[in-house]
């Protein structure tokens, strides 16, 4: 494979305390206009898979708990 | 290399669904178009296709702070507007189309209005119309404009439209008779290849706003939502229809590096404005039009730039004020930008920037050509919203294009059968979708997209130049061999290299358009460098691109329709006469 991996720090981040997608909530994956957004099936949380974001905001909005923040990403800010 | 699978994926037959009216697109036209389909006639089955989810999707994901072209009786006339909009536009304008809009404005305001959405009124009940235009007064807030999606969620429920979420689409399906057949796309959470046949299909798949790059390097910083990649520009061409005006470039005043609007028409009401570096205003109109951005980049690129939102003479009331409707509606990041920045209306003004090149009608006036009744030029193919070609439409005219489409695709679908669809264009269809998950190792979409968005920034830029364009016309083929090469990693990547080739259409499309007219028109939008003036005598009509027979972009003249209200000649040059005149004299 002709591939590097590059590590990128993410404008969108989870309160895993606070983040219900165990219990089956899945508001802020569904609602990101981008697609960016995922569960991790092994913690039942909920994170940034992809690093395309338009710091829109539908996910912190429609979040049921507040778990979901969203930041200027870095390169704006 | 080599020994690798060749396939990575097995690739299941496609999943076929039927409809009668196919809407695509779920952000602002859309939603409108297909409960009016469904209104028109109930029995109709009408689908409303979205790639991301239609709950928050589009250009109006959050919500919307006011109508900027609200045309309503006691403030502004249809005929009023008509002209305004026919002189921003430097004449080009089918003022067919934009009287249709002016005349159902207020129609679709008071459906609105029913359906929930909060309109600023005053203490008599009236609604509160803001002059922001050079001549007229269109600008009504919705402080409350945070709202908008989820009430036309509930009037696509009401009316039991059908909403499949999460499906990309990539070319309209077109029958013997070259009329719209239906659509193929894919599930960019499975990677399942679809098709689904319609008699009717209506595109509202928004601006095309991945063509440019930000300065800021970010592929997703866009002025609009990136989700909008031009898609609807791409699939109209490929399907056969007109396409109108495309060197009329969008580019729109930014706060710098945060690309949200910069919205001096939403502050200039409260008594903000577009300043210089000595704090001096040098435009009389913060209305966008092409002119305005011409006066604008001449600022920003002077001695006495750059341009800044200039709002820090106001009393903190109106600031507050200012912040709730800038901060919570359309962009509601944009507090946090200045949080980070520590920049405060208060205190110190803010810098602004231009944005990168697209196309949108909503602001400027390029776009897939429809007429007053939101057909294209292919049978059966209806557009609307930021796509279609009406020019300076926003979201009042997305809402009242949809309207018009929904309708007349309804009545198109009852007076037709449906056609017979070659096989092999599916197929074709089929294996160009599947091709990049197919390929193992090779470019991975965000690197094409990458270079390709930078040569649009080096080549097509304004100020245009034809040896630029040409340059650029010869890397973007180069891109184009390097599409074969394409490689996704999961069905996401896969929307991503899908939207790169869309992209890829719209740079060409951009080029070609600009070069073919040879003359300078809409300010900064249309500025060649080597054709500095306008040429009425040759380029006063409409440019439109089309997919020729040997499937070549071809560019040819149509004439501009002949106007239903003439122009005096004090209104023609209206828009030339922007520039503050105490400024003009001491330069």
């Amino acid at each position: 494979m002709t591939y590097a991996v590059q590590r990128t720090r993410v404008p969108v981040t989870v309160d895993e305390e606070k983040c219900i997608a165990h219990k089956g909530c899945t508001v802020c994956v569904d609602v990101c206009p981008l697609d960016l957004l995922a569960i991790d099936m092994l913690k039942g949380k909920a994170y940034m898979k992809y690093d395309e974001c338009w710091y829109c905001m539908p996910c912190e909005k429609d979040c049921p708990t507040g778990a979901v923040h969203v930041d200027i990403p870095y390169l704006l800010r | 290399m080599r020994d690798e699978p060749e396939s990575k994926v097995n690739i299941p037959e496609p999943i076929i669904m039927e409809t009668d009216v196919l809407v695509v697109g779920g952000g602002t036209a859309g939603p409108m178009a297909a409960v009016k389909a469904k209104e028109k006639n109930p029995k109709l089955r009408v689908m409303l296709l979205e790639k991301a989810n239609v709950k928050r999707s589009g250009a109006i994901s959050m919500g919307m702070d006011g109508l900027n072209n609200a045309v309503l009786p006691g403030h502004a006339t249809p005929e009023q507007y008509t002209k305004e909009i026919t002189i921003a536009n430097d004449g080009i304008v089918n003022q067919k189309t934009v009287y249709a809009y002016a005349t159902n404005s207020y129609r679709t305001i008071e459906e609105l209005d029913r359906w929930g959405v909060k309109f600023e009124k005053d203490e008599t009940g009236d609604y509160a119309v803001r002059k922001v235009h050079h001549l007229g007064s269109y600008v009504l807030p919705m402080p409350e404009g945070h709202h908008m999606k989820k009430i036309l969620y509930r009037q696509l429920k009401r009316t039991r439209v059908e909403v499949v979420n999460r499906v990309v689409a990539t070319r309209v399906l077109t029958d013997r008779q070259g009329r719209a057949a239906g659509l193929m796309g894919f599930d960019c959470r499975t990677g399942q290849f679809t098709v689904i046949r319609a008699k009717a299909v209506i595109l509202c798949c928004g601006a095309a706003g991945r063509i440019g790059l930000p300065t800021s390097g970010y592929l997703f910083g866009t002025y609009e939502n990136p989700t909008n990649a031009g898609d609807g520009y791409a699939m109209a061409y490929h399907a056969g229809a007109e396409l109108a005006n495309l060197e009329c470039f969008q580019i729109n005043p930014l706060i710098k590096d945060y690309n949200g609007p910069a919205c001096a028409y939403v502050t200039g009401p409260f008594g903000g404005y577009t300043a210089n570096a000595h704090g001096e205003r040098f435009i009389e109109c913060d209305y966008w039009s092409g002119q305005m951005m011409w006066e604008f980049y001449n600022e920003l690129e002077s001695g006495k730039g750059p341009v800044f939102l200039k709002l820090d003479h106001l009393a903190e009331e109106t600031i507050s004020n200012i912040e709730v409707i800038l901060h919570t509606n359309e962009r509601p990041s944009r507090g946090r930008f200045h949080d980070g920045r520590g920049t405060n209306y208060r205190s110190k003004m803010i810098e602004m920037h231009i944005s990168e090149i697209g196309f949108c009608s909503g602001h400027s006036a390029s776009g897939v050509w429809v007429n007053e009744k939101a057909e294209t030029t292919v049978p059966g193919l209806y557009a609307a919203g930021d796509m279609a070609s009406v020019p300076h439409n926003y979201m009042l005219g997305a809402f009242t294009y949809g309207w018009f489409a929904g309708e007349n695709a309804a009545v198109y679908c009852a007076e037709t059968t449906a056609g017979e669809v070659d096989d092999a264009q599916i197929a074709a269809e089929h294996a160009r979708v599947m091709a990049p998950l197919q390929c193992a190792d090779g470019i991975p979409p965000n690197q094409l997209e990458y270079k390709l968005r930078r040569m649009v920034n080096d080549y097509l830029q304004p100020p245009k130049a034809t040896r630029k364009m040409e340059l650029g016309l010869e890397r973007f083929a180069e891109i184009g061999e390097d599409i074969r090469q394409l490689s996704a990693a999961d069905p996401h990547e896969l929307m991503r290299a899908m939207e790169v080739q869309h992209i890829h259409d719209c740079a060409n499309m951009a080029a070609r358009a600009s070069l073919f007219r040879t003359e300078s028109r809409w300010g900064l939008y249309h500025y060649r460098a080597d054709f500095p003036e306008r040429n009425d005598a040759e380029w006063f009509t409409h440019c439109h691109l089309r997919k020729s027979a040997d499937g070549k972009m071809e560019s040819i003249k149509r004439p501009v329709e002949p106007y239903i209200l003439p122009l005096d000649d004090e209104e023609k040059t209206a828009y030339q006469r922007l520039r503050v005149v105490k400024e003009a004299s001491t330069v």
